[in-house]
């Protein structure tokens, strides 16, 4: 019987099937960060077990580090110092390759797992963080887990599953200018909602998805938990195997040619049937926008504020005005005069070297409008090299962004970066919930091109019109 | 693990879809190195005002449902982020079962590890227990894992459905880590095929 991308790797993980329909699945990877581990690592020592594979493990500080220019001596809150250094100590007891923040490779655990070639077609990988359906685009089973299965895997390289439901969302056609991944993945929580991907796995198909680059498809399956999808795939061609090669963690020689060999048979069978198919023109996406409190309320940039008088659905109504007020949204407005605070480009949605070089082109001899707060926060340590040796840092700096050093930074305000009450934010992240950037901020989700476009003109832009 | 299997308790309305696990515990309270200690911080955005001081209007502060063990609420429940900081939260509040139309998988799946029993029902069913679950001091319902049946305060009764084997280890109370443990066996036999298949895998 023909078989699905996820088909495959399901069935090539399978230990054990239970009688009661479950499956007892192997892990090849776990990559850890401070805030969901402690635990994990506490469950471990109090019942006296050791790791099951250390070497199946990557350890890296990313959502509490202090991502100022003074990283180094900068005071933490005292309660991220402690988690990073419960990591740090945790790291050593147990044997655990750990990247400490000041390592060059410290970045968001989502951008230094494929940087580092620990990320690989075929594999199953798991992080206690959602947002690990990035490593999806490599054509690896990856998802975000709980404290207590982070713990389960340590110990046992396992983890007890039920098979979830094929979904295909197939994009063909060819891209219109300035519209990106981030756009896409957009367009697509917008047609199937938040929870328009529970409990399925979505591969994404079609010649604009092929077209995309490695950073372009790591975006995209990124957001796939914003649609209710626990993993994202994209198949592994060569952009993947071309990408993966020469990396410090990738094998090398004649292994890496037995690896493509096996990675190639991986794309999903002729004829493989899934359980639901979406079909988007990639003509029809234009540079997308979220208005709301959920990555779900999006609109092209061109659209307009709406009215929960418009929502026939009572539930929806409500959560549509409590989103306006929380907005501070008038139904009607122009979304391109919406005027901004502050902007974000960052996280490990968009914090890669092409969403950084994206930024470059749009602001390059140009300024930032005076009132604008505008940050650039490289995902990781090496892409934070790379931009600087292509002279993209120079490029933002003068044109009035602050130039920052790798982390979650303000995508999740766990660390210092965070919006005050009511300021208005352009973001390339992927939450937009109520308090995700700071108590009280308002977050608009967009690409790295739109966010730079609104930083020079001081609200939500047409990227195209500039 | 706590052994859930039969629950006689109040049930909290929470009308709301798409509640996030930013909402049931927002990031501020996630640098914990412990799984306790959460309860007070659960719902924080829409249950204090800014001065720390409790919203009347929010259910949980309300006489009737402070010793809420239920919640019943809307579609999607604990969408967005993973962290187990959420049922954690939750339980440490008090709160032991959750009934929705549906929930996102990463929180559904963290539940059982934590005791708390997440039940699916069609929206018309959760609209009859919404409406038990208004009933303040009366809103008592009880939740029977070995029976798989809700009873509400009239008498009422609906049957749920659930995972056999998430079933098992709540109603025993059982540390998964240990099941798997002791198929030790299996998982080597599977490792050492996957050695000679992917040996690009292993690094010793
Ligand atoms: S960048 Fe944001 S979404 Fe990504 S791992 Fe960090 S906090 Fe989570």
């Amino acid at each position: 019987m023909p078989k699905t991308l996820y088909d495959k790797l399901w069935q090539s993980h399978i230990v054990e099937q239970q009688d009661d329909g479950n499956c007892l699945i192997y892990i090849d990877r776990q990559i850890i960060h401070e805030v969901t581990s402690p635990q994990a690592f506490e469950g471990l020592r109090v019942a006296g077990r050791p790791l099951a594979d250390k070497h199946a493990m990557l350890a890296v500080p990313d959502h509490n580090v202090p991502t100022g220019a003074d990283r180094a001596t900068a005071v933490n809150a005292e309660d991220s110092q402690i988690q990073l250094d419960t990591l740090a100590s945790n790291c050593q007891e147990f044997d655990v390759e750990y990247i400490p923040m000041l390592d060059a490779r410290q970045g968001i655990v989502h951008i230094v797992g494929p940087e580092q070639g620990f990320t690989q077609p075929g594999m199953t990988i798991v992080c206690g963080d959602s947002h690990t359906s990035t490593h999806g685009a490599f054509g690896a089973l990856a998802f975000g887990i709980g404290t207590s299965e982070v713990e389960h895997v340590m110990a046992t390289q396992t983890l007890v599953l039920s098979r979830l439901k094929n979904m295909r969302v197939d994009v063909d056609g060819d891209l219109g200018i300035g519209v990106t991944a981030k756009d896409i993945a957009l367009a697509i929580i917008g047609k199937i909602g938040t929870a328009g991907g529970t409990g399925h796995v979505i591969e994404f198909t079609g010649s604009a998805i092929r077209g995309l680059s490695m950073e372009g498809r790591m975006t995209l399956c990124n957001m796939s938990i914003e649609a209710g999808a626990r993993c994202g795939l994209v198949a592994p061609d060569q952009v993947t195997f071309d990408y993966v090669m020469g990396r410090p963690k990738s094998p090398k020689g004649a292994a890496f040619e037995q690896a493509v060999a096996y990675w190639k048979t991986l794309p999903t069978d002729e004829g493989a049937v899934y359980d639901k198919e979406i079909f988007l023109n990639a003509e029809d996406i234009a540079p997308q926008i979220t208005w709301g409190t959920s990555p779900e309320h999006v609109l092209p940039i061109t659209g307009i504020v709406p009215s929960p008088d418009d929502e026939p659905d009572a539930d929806r109504k409500i959560a549509m005005q409590r989103a306006l007020d929380y907005m501070g949204l008038i139904p009607g407005t122009k979304l391109q005069d919406v005027t901004i605070d502050r902007v974000f480009i960052g996280s490990c949605t968009n914090g890669r070297i092409e969403d950084i070089r994206a930024v470059a082109e749009v602001v390059k001899g140009k300024k930032v409008s005076s009132n604008i707060s505008a940050w650039a926060v490289p995902g990781s340590g090496l892409v934070k090299l790379q931009a600087e040796d292509e002279g993209l840092d120079q490029i933002l700096i003068e044109a009035g962004f602050e130039w920052r050093e790798p982390g979650c930074s303000m995508c999740l305000a766990m660390n210092a970066d965070k919006l005050g009450p009511r300021e208005r934010c352009a973001s390339t992240s992927n939450r937009n919930f109520e308090g995700r950037q700071g108590p009280k901020g308002r977050t608009h989700l967009m690409s790295p091109a739109m966010a730079a476009a609104a930083a020079l003109t001081g609200h939500l832009t047409d990227i195209r019109e500039l | 693990m706590d052994k859930f299997i039969r629950l006689r308790a109040i049930a909290a309305p929470l009308p709301m879809a798409n509640i996030d696990t930013d909402m049931i515990i927002s990031q501020n309270h996630l640098k914990t190195i412990k799984r306790t200690g959460l309860g007070v911080h659960a719902f924080a955005n829409i249950r204090y005002h800014d001065d720390g001081s409790e919203r009347e209007d929010f259910v949980l502060n309300k006489p009737a449902y402070r010793k809420a063990e239920i919640l019943v609420t809307g579609e999607n429940f604990g969408c967005g982020s993973s962290r187990e900081h959420a049922p954690w939260a939750l339980k440490d509040f008090g709160i032991k079962c959750v009934i929705a139309p549906s929930f996102a998988d990463i929180f559904y799946g963290n539940c059982f590890k934590n005791g708390i029993l997440p039940i699916k029902l069609p929206q018309d069913v959760i609209d009859l227990l919404m409406d038990d679950a208004s009933r303040g001091a009366n809103a008592i319902i009880t939740v029977d894992l070995e029976l798989q049946e809700i009873t509400g305060p009239d008498g009422g009764i609906v049957s749920f459905e659930v995972d056999p084997y998430r079933r098992q280890c709540l109603l025993n109370g059982l540390d998964d880590i240990g099941l798997t443990l002791q198929k030790k066996d299996l998982i080597a036999t599977y490792e050492a095929k996957k050695r000679l298949s992917q040996p690009w895998l292993f690094k010793d």
